[in-house]
């Protein structure tokens, strides 16, 4: 391993520049001209536009535009669009509702944008738009998902019925019935998946441009995968062909999902710009990001596990119903599907399994993917039926994982997932040494001597980032391929460009990408850099998310760098005089080999442009080489986390005394990034367990719509995380890497439960597990007992 | 968001004093916290305009204000919406019952009202508190317009 190569915890290069506010950020880019966008938001949850009367609001100073629905469907600007189709198990088509970027005739979340002020300044589009009047006829409306299918139900949409969107299932119910009617033992839990806010420390905000001498409209955008907004703004919204749209997300701080899908600000923004003829910039403000990003999460469950009497799981039963909000967002219909029950097996050998899941409508703002977007939920109930069921059969719940752990790989679930490489066993066993579950029965006695409760809590989650190969993903109703673009660019002087298709907006790729050409070329990292996020540079790829950038996106640059170490070694033979096959390449040197004969990357990179000394007719001038890199499968970490909690008995607080995470990422790139990605992904995973809760009330008014009401993670609710690693490579790309980003987030809150349901006595604990919502759990369990 | 609140208030006049100041827009919009506005449109109907504060939302409300189920001297029935642009709406209607006590009124009500937009947003829990701030302030000046030595 050199200094800077894969395996080094190597300091983020990017770093400097954020942490001394260098960074540019969308909001901070301004251009000739501009103006403010400020949007006129439905203040009710469902109602019918009557009727919108700009006239007064028009005449305010500075106001330059204001816009309308009517006028955007006038201009034939296109809806935003779900781009994954998923088809009810009678095979019809789910329900997509149009989804203008400005309300036509109809508002169906609070915050839906009805209107758009244009105005020299923010504060002149501000104030403006109060003198806008809009006429609603109040309509009533429903937030939860469990209602949303009722007789008697508001309806949203017109063309789904009961609010359904589609009712899908994976597996075969009567073959789950006959398993579940011989059960010996049957565990059964009842859940619900908080709905979450994503809350990305930058606000989503666009600013466009057109230029009418080229025809051509700029827009940059807090994005995580700019070629994708791209396409969908071009070819479904049609406001631009792709080769007249340009697409810029500079550093973008955080994501988590949310800034995935294409949204209606930046379509409204990129319209403005062209009608308006000056530079328009909206940014959000936290307000309207808690009421206009997709939130996370939100499901309703009903789960089942079968066991036989040695304790051996034979069969899964799972009902869930998901709440996709107002709107099909971008990814929404994927991720309660095939981002979900495909990973129901777990880290387990299940027979048999079936999920039905049915999406529905409400009158909330779009939900769609958030850190773990699916695997979270999934873990979720594998994790809580589980430690029910070892509860139940009153066997040691580590002991019950094991006897069902899948041992031999490839393994090929009921749920369509082919785990690749993985040892489930290697990961739990070392959790519990390190965090010394042993002496866990000595420390609850500790705890009781000072009337605390305390409890231990296992996940053994499995997660499956880069998705793909694109086949697969198409065949499962994809609309996009979900492979990864790189080019590697070695300039004259022995520096390096790397353009990837992938985007950063925190995760470091600066650094890690700069790694692997460091450990590929034998180059310092300081003459690496990393292009992304334009898509008049970089060539197309589909960004980041669910932990593809590694797997994927790390994959197709070292393609490219094949591509680049060939052709070089093709040049240096004939710089060196010397037969292609006697040419070695090792640690930044071309050498012939048994010789001493040797130029560094750097000289050879100037004569492949220098082009001197070869035939330029068999072989081209220059050094650049792309690749498009499909995998063959999804990889699929997995690990084992180990929540230990104390609660106070007469507050119900909670306070996480210990964490220990073992993962099985693969390949590691850099264990200080992975360690902090693994540390944040648990921040998030607990926020969810025992805080964060977006709460909608019965007219659909968002009452969590600050940082007042929603409850985030800070520092005082985390112990020093313990944070270990154990490898198995993953055979489906090149580098054996498996992915980070989301694992913490999908293994916390089923860690924190098991956790808090083993003090309690009592399993009905639901998420956010406040205060107030365990201290009822411990009257509730004392009562129980007593009764007993 | 849904808000229920009720309370009594002895009041120094008899009831036909109280019900007809209940019915005087003048009064009306002497005792209404932050009313800039309160004309009368029928003997049932009033426009008015008034300003409110609840956290970290100010907000210039327009609206109507009805009055129904009036059975005088004893019950009404006060009903209103108004619109408070960005930071959201506000609808929602009292009954309002007097009856003859200490040789004056016993007023009682019972309120139920609906906020939404950013009130709802950023100022539910906020709300209770400034609603009923905004009642007893309400009636603290009602009161000193229906006393007969005021």
């Amino acid at each position: 391993m050199s200094a800077t190569g894969i395996g080094a915890s190597v300091r983020r290069k990017e770093d400097q520049r954020f942490i001394t506010g260098k960074g540019h950020y969308t909001d901070d880019i301004s251009r000739p001209g501009q103006a403010h966008a400020y949007f006129v938001r439905s203040p009710h949850a469902h109602a019918t536009v009557r009727g919108i009367d700009t006239a007064a609001a028009s005449a305010k100073p500075g106001v330059l535009a204001i816009l309308t629905g009517a006028q955007l469907a006038a201009d034939k600007i296109g809806n935003l669009i779900c781009g994954w189709m998923i088809h009810s198990k009678d095979g019809s088509p789910m329900n997509m509702a149009p989804h203008p970027a400005l309300a036509a005739g109809k508002v169906n979340h609070a915050g839906d944008a009805v209107a758009v002020v244009i105005a020299e300044t923010l504060a002149q589009a501000r104030d403006a738009s109060e003198a806008v009047k809009v006429d609603y006829q109040v309509l009533p409306a429903v937030v939860d998902p469990a209602k949303a299918q009722a007789k008697g139900a508001p309806q949203i949409h017109e063309g789904a019925p009961n609010n359904t969107i589609y009712q899908w299932e994976i597996g075969d119910s009567a073959a789950a019935e006959a398993v579940f009617k011989s059960a010996k033992h049957v565990a059964t839990v009842d859940l619900i998946n908080n709905r979450l806010v994503p809350n990305a420390l930058e606000p989503r905000a666009a600013l466009a441009e057109y230029d009418d001498g080229a025809d051509s409209l700029t827009l940059w955008n807090t994005s995580q995968n700019p070629h994708v907004a791209r396409l969908v703004i071009s070819a479904f919204v049609g406001m631009a062909p792709e080769h007249k749209l340009r697409v810029i997300a500079p550093d973008v701080g955080g994501g988590f999902g949310s800034k995935i899908f294409i949204y209606p600000e930046e379509v409204v923004c990129l319209w403005a710009a062209r009608k308006v003829g000056r530079p328009v910039k909206w940014t959000a403000d936290r307000s309207e990001a808690f009421l206009t990003d997709c939130h996370g999460r939100d499901h309703v469950t009903h789960a089942e596990l079968a066991l036989d009497d040695n304790g051996r799981i034979t069969g899964m039963r799972v009902k869930t119903i998901a709440n996709l909000g107002a709107y099909m967002s971008t990814f929404s219909s994927a991720v309660p599907t095939y981002l979900y029950a495909t990973l129901l097996s777990g880290q387990y050998e299940i027979p048999m399994i079936h999920c039905a899941v049915d999406a529905v409508y409400t009158n909330t703002v779009p939900v769609d993917a958030y850190r773990g977007a699916g695997r979270p939920e999934a873990t979720f109930v594998v994790e809580r039926l589980i430690e029910v069921a070892a509860r139940q059969l009153g066997l040691d719940p580590a002991e019950l994982r094991r006897r069902n752990f899948v041992k031999t790989f490839p393994y090929q679930t009921v749920v369509a997932s082919l785990y690749d490489a993985g040892d489930y066993n290697a990961s739990m066993k070392k959790a519990m040494d390190i965090h010394d579950v042993k002496g866990f029965g000595k420390r609850r006695r500790v705890s009781a001597r000072s009337g605390k409760l305390r409890g231990l809590g296992y996940s053994t989650y499995i997660e499956a980032c880069g998705v793909a190969p694109s086949a697969v993903v198409g065949s499962l109703g994809a609309g996009v391929g979900l492979w990864e673009s790189a080019e590697v660019r070695v300039n004259p002087a022995g520096t390096v460009e790397v353009l990837t298709g992938c985007h950063a907006h925190g995760q470091g790729h600066e650094t890690t990408f700069a790694q692997l050409v460091s450990e590929r070329l034998g180059i310092p990292i300081e003459q690496v850099s990393v292009v992304h996020g334009d898509t008049d540079k970089v060539q197309f790829g589909m960004g980041t998310y669910g932990s593809r950038s590694g797997a994927v996106g790390m994959s197709a640059i070292a393609k490219a760098l094949d591509k680049v170490e060939a052709k070089a070694k093709k040049i240096a033979a004939h710089l060196l005089e010397a037969a292609e096959a006697d040419i070695v390449f090792q640690d930044g040197k071309f050498t012939v080999a048994g010789t001493d004969k040797s130029l560094a990357f750097g000289e050879v990179a100037l004569g492949a442009y220098v082009a001197h000394k070869f035939p330029t007719g068999e072989i081209e001038p220059g050094l650049k080489e792309g690749a498009f890199y499909d995998p063959t499968n999804f990889t699929f970490p997995a690990g084992c986390h180990i929540c230990e909690i104390e609660i106070d008995q007469d507050t119900g607080r909670t306070e996480i005394v210990a964490w220990t995470a073992v993962d099985d990422f693969g390949v590691v790139i850099n264990p200080m990034i992975v360690e902090g990605q693994v540390h944040g992904g648990i921040a998030q995973g607990v926020g969810q367990a025992l805080l964060e809760g977006a709460v909608y009330d019965a007219d659909g008014q968002l009452v969590s719509g600050s940082f007042m009401d929603y409850a985030m993670p800070h520092a005082e609710n985390f112990p020093s995380i313990k944070v270990d690693t154990t490898v198995t490579k993953c055979p489906s790309n090149p580098l054996g890497i498996k992915g980070c980003g989301e694992a913490g987030a999908i293994a916390a809150p089923a860690a924190v439960i098991n956790a808090i349901t083993d003090a309690v006595g009592h399993e009905n604990v639901t998420m956010p597990a406040t205060a107030q919502v365990v201290w009822a759990a411990v009257r509730k369990a004392k009562a129980v007992r007593a009764a007993a | 968001m849904a808000m229920n609140m009720s309370g009594e208030y002895q009041l120094a006049a008899p009831p036909e004093t109280v019900w007809e100041k209940l019915n005087d827009a003048e009064t009306l919009k002497a005792s209404i916290p932050g009313c800039e506005q309160l004309d009368k449109v029928s003997d049932t109907e009033f426009q008015a305009v008034a300003t409110v504060k609840i956290g970290p939302v100010k907000a210039r409300f327009k609206g109507k204000v009805h009055l129904t189920d009036l059975n005088p001297p004893h019950s009404y029935r006060i009903s209103g919406e108004g619109e408070g642009g960005v930071a959201g709406f506000a609808k929602g209607g009292a009954m309002v019952a007097l009856a003859p006590k200490d040789g004056g009124t016993l007023l009682s009500y019972n309120v139920e009202a609906q906020i939404g937009g950013k009130l709802a947003q950023l100022g539910q829990r906020l709300v209770n508190g400034a609603a009923k701030k905004v009642a007893d302030d309400f009636f603290k000046n009602f009161a000193a317009a229906v006393n007969p030595l005021g």
